[in-house]
């Protein structure tokens, strides 16, 4: 297939009908729409499903609905939207439905607004639901990754029977890059536990409810066997000359990207810098940061957030580098030059006190 | 030959032994007097009789009919608190052939679930809708409901409903068919024995609605809850029929089946092989271009007023350079700026993989306004290029280590015959300044962006012009 130029917003809807996503249910919210609008051009035309939801909270609802009925569904929205959906995500991993979640982005809290913001980390990784449960989560730094991991989304949510999410920011979403989609589509069958109004699933039941305290803490124990196969299978990230370096920066979505650069400035003055681009969110890169550590002695983590990711990393380094978080936030972009400087003068300041 | 004849037997479609209850495989959860039973029943029976048990798909909701799916010998889905009407929705549009019923409360679907059945029945999604009114939450112990008749004690109500505080019982069936949506709701009532056998024909109506693809149907019960209203069956039966009632009238409360036909049948599965082309993949990559051997890395930023073409023009660069066999990348300062007020984006134009589509320090500016200038000027590399639209630069922006070229491109849009035409003037000129790109990717990409022929014609003038006016060599240092 040929490149073409597209929106990352764009890119999930083709990519997910691509990937045999027949349903799509969705509420308008900036900067999400372009995947609603999409998904509403192109998903009837292919056969599927759309319909705008009347709420979020709706929305999720009809993906649990259609995910229970053996279809592969999406929906997409920002942070407040995601807020609503939490309720129905936990009900979705508890009911072990297949379905995914685009996350763009935005500035919060509240209202916040419409500009790029980090600020669901917490909520989309650590899960904003009840119970014990956890969510895949895939962050693509380009547009062509928007189109590659919503595939891979689709693929892990029913292989896991769990939601999983594809979260990034507003401008991974605004922006446009060529793209190249896979040339052959996928239509799996539907999966043998779903409801199907025939006489082969009439005895199927989905169901997130189990009434005695064994049978529920049964049913946590086979879900927390999941998420330690993923957290043993599925780990994805980024190394971008990471072999010789002494100093690592972390970042995920538009920030990796701007890392890149600040990699390529700090290079070109001799420093030994190199990035992890954590592409898993959960399951999180911890050995991998744990292996750079062995050489790298100082971390960096920069988030368009006030810090919340760098959470993990200080969790998978457990004292053995310091970690120094720089993030911009409100819908402000970190600049190379700014991250740049930071990086320089924190090392000025560790060769000043090991001098 | 038994010497008996049997008037009335379980149903077919309830299980024999009620085996995902952990005990008590023969006897429901409900309480002795409860309605649910009943409604059990004469669902069952509907469905039976009307040979779907294969096609039924049962939603049960959060309350007392939580476990409905112990019972029923259907597909089942358990969903969350008041969402039984979204999450049918989706079921039945992913089997438009199954017969999807959702199952709830007077507090699932009047009070927490209000929005989701409010929208589907205005939706008419061909589902059907049992609505059991109790006037009371009688899982969670007797909390006041939305139906919670007026000076009736409840836990959460405990001197009597009152109007003023918590306004008024909600006649949902009179509610939902103020809409235009539903085809049929008529409320029943399990008072005394006669009204449960015309409750058993509403059921049947709604279901045979459904069957035929009509579209919403509901029946509201006015159903006892013995235990919770503290009456033993009897009186709890009574109380239905001589309290609830006066309150709540019976009847058909729409009736649009005689208006409604069914939807035309869903269209055959649509080919794997014809997605390509629906989704407007490309099928041919352009031929490669070496137009040069030198490593070229433009960060350009394009800035003006919203409705000047800003991400068009950027949009055009960003197109013709990956048809140029470039790595371009394209990113737009979004939301409000696309109604109103400064509009602008970031184009990189590179012949290595572009590490950061962010244009924090560009090499061209292309500034369609003063504001735009006074903003981004600062930020240009030395050795930059600057094309402003403007007679000359403000001396107090002015910088000598720039290429600048200002001229007013927007009268010359104007004379070509459209003042729109402005940001492809600027593009023109920016081409001839830069040598960016060749002129093949930049018709391809014209061609691709702007569908009507007489906008191409002039757009195509307009590059022209540009190009015309800015010739090459021409620099002019502010």
């Amino acid at each position: 297939m040929a490149k073409q130029l597209l929106k990352g917003n764009e890119a999930i809807v083709k990519g997910a009908i691509l990937a045999g996503c027949r349903a799509f249910y969705g509420y308008p919210i900036t900067p999400a729409n372009e995947i609603t609008e999409a998904a509403a051009w192109y998903l009837p035309q292919s056969g599927g499903v759309f319909l705008q939801a009347e709420s979020e909270v709706a929305a999720i609802n009809m993906v649990y609905g259609a995910a229970a009925s053996g279809q592969r569904v999406m929906t997409a929205s920002s942070g407040p939207g995601i807020s609503l959906m939490s309720e129905g995500i936990s009900y979705l991993a508890g009911a072990e439905l297949p379905c995914v979640i685009a996350d763009i982005m935005r500035g919060g809290p509240g209202l916040g607004n419409i500009a790029p913001e980090q600020s669901d980390y917490w909520q989309v990784v650590k899960n904003g639901g009840h119970g014990c449960y956890r969510t895949i989560v895939l962050a693509p730094a380009s547009v062509q990754e928007m189109a590659d991991l919503t595939r891979l989304a689709f693929e892990l949510a029913d292989q896991y029977r769990n939601p999983v999410f594809v979260l990034t920011d507003g401008v991974i979403g605004q922006m446009m890059e060529p793209v190249e989609f896979p040339d052959a589509p996928v239509l799996p069958p539907p999966p043998e536990w779903s409801v199907r109004g025939d006489a082969a699933t009439r005895k199927n039941l989905v169901s997130s409810i189990f009434l005695q305290p064994d049978e529920l803490e049964e049913h946590i124990r086979h879900l927390e066997f999941k998420y330690k196969l993923a957290e043993r299978n599925e780990v994805r990230f980024e190394r971008y000359r990471t072999d010789d370096a002494d100093y690592i920066l972390v970042g995920y979505g538009i920030v990796a990207r701007i890392l890149k650069h600040v990699v390529e400035d700090l290079r070109a003055r001799g420093i030994a810098v190199g990035l992890l681009r954590p592409i898993t969110l959960y399951p999180f890169p911890d050995e991998e940061l744990r292996r750079l550590a062995k050489r790298a002695h100082h971390f960096f983590v920069s988030e368009m957030s006030t810090g919340q990711m760098v959470d993990d990393v200080r969790l998978a380094l457990a004292g053995r580098a310091p970690v120094e978080f720089y993030g911009r936030c409100g819908g402000n972009l970190p600049t190379a030059e700014e991250i740049a400087s930071f990086v320089l003068r924190r090392i000025r300041e560790e060769v000043t006190l090991h001098a | 030959m038994p010497n008996y004849a049997i008037l009335h037997e379980k149903p077919e479609c309830l299980y024999e032994d009620y085996e995902r209850k952990s005990e008590l495989h023969r006897q429901t959860h409900y309480c002795p007097g409860c309605g649910h039973g009943i409604v059990h029943k004469l669902l069952a029976e509907a469905i039976t009789e009307l040979g779907i048990q294969d096609r039924t798909i049962l939603i049960s909701p959060v309350g007392c009919s939580v476990f409905a799916y112990y019972y029923f010998d259907v597909g089942n889905v358990q969903v969350a608190h008041g969402r039984a009407a979204a999450v049918a929705t989706a079921v039945k549009r992913a089997h438009p052939h199954s017969i999807v019923i959702s199952y709830q409360g007077d507090g699932d679907l009047a009070a927490i679930g209000s929005a989701e059945i409010l929208h589907c029945a205005n939706r008419g999604e061909n589902i059907t809708t049992i609505f059991v009114n109790n006037a009371i939450y009688g899982m969670t112990g007797g909390q006041m409901a939305p139906t919670t008749l007026l000076g009736q004690k409840t836990t959460t109500s405990p001197t009597g409903r009152d109007f003023h505080h918590d306004g008024a019982p909600m006649k949902v069936g009179e509610m939902l068919s103020a809409l235009d949506g539903p085809t049929y709701i008529e409320r029943v009532s399990l008072g005394n024995v006669k009204q449960i056998m015309l409750a058993r024909k509403a059921i049947r109506k709604a279901l045979e609605t459904q069957i035929a693809g009509l579209g919403f149907s509901l029946v509201e019960f006015l159903s006892p809850c013995p235990t919770i209203w503290k009456l033993d069956p009897v009186d709890a039966q009574k109380h239905v029929h001589d309290v609830m009632e006066k309150h709540y009238p019976l009847g058909v409360k729409c009736d649009r089946i005689a208006e409604r036909t069914a939807p035309p049948e869903p269209a055959p599965m649509t080919p794997l092989t014809d997605l390509p082309r629906i989704l407007r993949l490309p099928s041919t990559e352009p031929a490669p271009l070496h137009f040069s051997e030198e490593p070229l890395d433009w960060r350009i930023r394009v800035a003006g007023f919203g409705g000047q073409g800003v991400l068009l023009l950027g949009q055009l660069l960003a197109e013709a350079g990956m048809d140029a066999g470039l790595h371009v990348s394209w990113l737009p300062s979004y939301g409000p700026e696309m109604r109103s007020g400064t509009s602008n984006c970031h184009v990189r134009l590179c012949s290595s993989e572009i590490d950061s589509p962010v244009v924090s320090r560009p090499n061209a500016l292309l500034a369609l306004n003063e504001p735009s200038l006074r903003k981004f000027i600062a930020t240009v590399e030395p050795g930059g290029v600057v094309i402003y639209n403007g007679d000359s630069i403000p001396a107090d922006c002015s910088r000598h280590d720039l290429r600048i070229v200002a001229q007013p491109f927007a009268e010359i849009a104007d004379s070509l015959g459209s003042a729109k035409a402005l940001n492809i003037v600027m593009l023109g000129a920016f081409l001839s300044l830069s040598h960016a790109l060749p002129d093949s990717p930049i018709e391809s990409a014209l061609k691709r962006l702007v569908k009507s022929e007489r906008w191409l014609e002039l757009d195509r003038r307009a590059l022209a012009v540009g190009r015309e006016r800015v010739p090459a060599e021409e620099f002019v240092h502010a």
